[in-house]
């Protein structure tokens, strides 16, 4: 009687370390199994100092509805006196503080977030590079002619064009004037956001 | 023949006055009783340059012809024939028009050098192979003409020509560096105060990164004092210049500790490695693959390198990499709370601390998720 007891005990202790041990695996990252299958990603190209805030939070709303991560790109124009492949340490100064308003908008609402940095001639070069070797499955633009958080007409002709992904552009609306920018302590580097009209 | 004594005066700019200190050494060194000579003089049309050379043996220059035009270059057949103690041979980055013996004049400089002449010679800063983009995209200026920074390297001497933009502007002003037609074009272009500003900042990095790789060159090549003494020398903090490690992984959340790192590089005025230490025998791939793209194409925009060292003990690494790349600051990212019986292992900044030279700095950076869900 004893012996069965022992043996009881014993299967309960070792059917409880498997299901600890089963627990703990799933809980490691990267093993969750409510990881999507395919990475879907939603792609935010901007320029300048500002970011469109409705085509952020379009982004955003988007990228939270889907499970999909948030590739903010900021496009970076190198003068033809440089390499293209140069460092552009007063590009990046600009692009940081971006980054870091647009991560910490996504991170509070529960959206991932993996930024670039991508260089090119011009903007739409810029854009055509990061096509080239960046998957993604939306891609989210202000159909803004302002030049400082949009892109020209003929661009976004060009990007319905040679985009492998689907096109978002946002029509300009009055609430098209408000931006997303760095600022105060945020534009040196501890990503304050701020929301402000034009 | 031992080689011939190379002094280089550095400059951030034309018209700081680097050929009139070289020729004002060049006199004193005459007034010593040595055999002093210019190999080759670009007086510019200033006054107080052509007066500095008064007195000094001229080799005659070498007469070349292209097309229609006569140009004339250093002689350096005339000057090695010549064998004084000393030549002074101005403007080491320019470039030799073709049919003679070498491209450029500091390969003619070399020539000389090898012949045991001493030489003094000048060079502005922008002309450094290495400080060409970085220059151009400060001032929006491109020089053609470039030097490799081996030829600073290789110099015995390098005198930092220094003066303040403010000063600099007021030479220019006075008509002291170019003929007066040009002045308002010049105080447009390149002579603008920020790009002055900047020119002198990487001028002065420049000599004290030069100083301190000839210091630790130095004291690493000392034979004498104890096998103690010579390990104190190798882990004497550096006088000049931080150096700032970042670790990184593969994945997106690197980039925040890649863009804070950055930043602080920028205020110390540093250079920046980013490092991941992959475990060994993994293949790199998927995933995994695009994030290191990733990670490679931002240390190129930001100028840091990216270093990928396979070991399966990431703070031995770390504590190799920081003594042979002299870095000062470690940065890294917040670490998942530890489970189980990592619980009991000794948190991973304490682990570095003790593993790195003394005197470097360990810094953590937190992870924005922690740190919202602390707000």
């Amino acid at each position: 009687m004893i012996e069965i007891e022992h043996l009881l005990i014993g299967v309960a202790l070792i059917g409880g370390l498997c299901g600890g041990y089963l627990i703990a695996r799933s809980r490691l990252p990267g093993r969750r199994s409510d990881r999507p299958e395919a990475i879907h990603q939603i792609l935010l190209p901007f320029t300048g100092t500002e970011v469109s805030r409705r085509a952020l939070d379009a982004a955003l709303r988007l990228a939270r509805a889907e499970n999909a991560t948030l590739m903010p790109a900021y496009l970076a124009q190198v003068p033809k006196s440089l390499p293209l492949e140069c460092a552009i340490p007063n590009e990046a100064t600009r692009a940081m503080p971006m980054l870091e308003a647009i991560e910490q908008r996504a991170t509070a609402q529960g959206v991932a977030v993996d930024a670039r940095i991508e260089r090119g001639r011009s903007y739409r070069h810029a854009l055509e590079r990061l096509l080239e070797h960046e998957t993604f499955d939306r891609v989210v633009v202000p159909a803004s002619a302002s030049g400082a958080t949009g892109f020209s007409g003929d661009d976004l002709v060009w990007l319905l064009q040679k985009a492998p992904a689907e096109v978002l552009i946002l029509r300009p609306g009055p609430e098209d004037r408000r931006v997303v920018s760095a600022s105060g302590p945020g534009a040196n580097g501890n990503g304050k956001t701020s929301a402000r009209s034009r | 023949m031992n080689r011939g004594h190379y002094k280089i005066f550095l400059g951030m700019a034309a018209g700081v006055g680097k050929t009139y200190r070289m020729l004002q050494e060049g006199q004193t060194e005459a007034e010593a009783g040595r055999d002093v000579v210019i190999g080759y003089l670009e007086p510019h049309k200033r006054e107080e340059t052509s007066a500095q050379a008064r007195g000094l043996e001229v080799v005659p220059r070498h007469h070349v012809q292209i097309r229609d035009v006569t140009v004339e270059e250093m002689d350096l057949v005339g000057l090695l024939d010549r064998d004084p103690d000393l030549a002074l041979i101005d403007e080491l980055a320019h470039t030799n028009p073709p049919g003679l013996a070498h491209q450029k004049r500091y390969e003619d400089i070399a020539d000389v050098l090898g012949a045991g002449i001493d030489v003094f010679s000048t060079v502005n800063v922008q002309h450094l192979e290495s400080l060409n983009d970085q220059v151009a995209e400060l001032t929006g200026v491109r020089v053609r003409e470039t030097v490799p920074d081996s030829v600073l390297g290789a110099a015995d001497e390098v005198v930092l020509i220094d003066l303040t933009p403010e000063a600099l502007i007021a030479r220019l002003r006075a008509g002291k560096i170019y003929p007066g037609e040009n002045i308002d074009a010049a105080l447009n272009n390149f002579f603008r105060i920020e790009n002055l500003a900047a020119l002198r900042e990487v001028s002065l990095r420049q000599v004290a990164e030069d100083v301190e790789s000839k210091r630790l060159t130095f004291s690493q090549g000392e034979s004498l004092g104890t096998r103690e003494e010579g390990q104190l020398s190798a882990d004497t903090p550096k006088a000049v210049g931080e150096r700032l490690l970042a670790l990184v992984r593969p994945q997106p959340s690197s980039q925040r500790l890649v863009r804070r790192a950055w930043r602080s590089a920028q205020r110390l005025g540093t250079d920046l490695d980013l490092l991941w230490v992959k475990p060994p025998g993994k293949p790199i791939e998927g995933e995994e693959e695009r994030q290191v793209t990733a990670l490679r194409q931002l240390a190129s925009v930001l100028g840091a390198t990216l270093l990928i060292e396979e070991h399966d003990d990431l703070v031995a690494a770390v504590a190799r990499l920081v003594r042979e790349r002299g870095s000062t600051y470690i940065m890294v990212g917040e670490s998942e709370p530890p489970r189980g019986l990592a619980r009991l292992r000794e948190p991973l900044p304490q682990r570095l601390m003790r593993a790195t030279p003394p005197g470097v700095d360990v810094r953590i950076v937190a992870h924005r998720g922690s740190k919202e869900a602390g707000q």
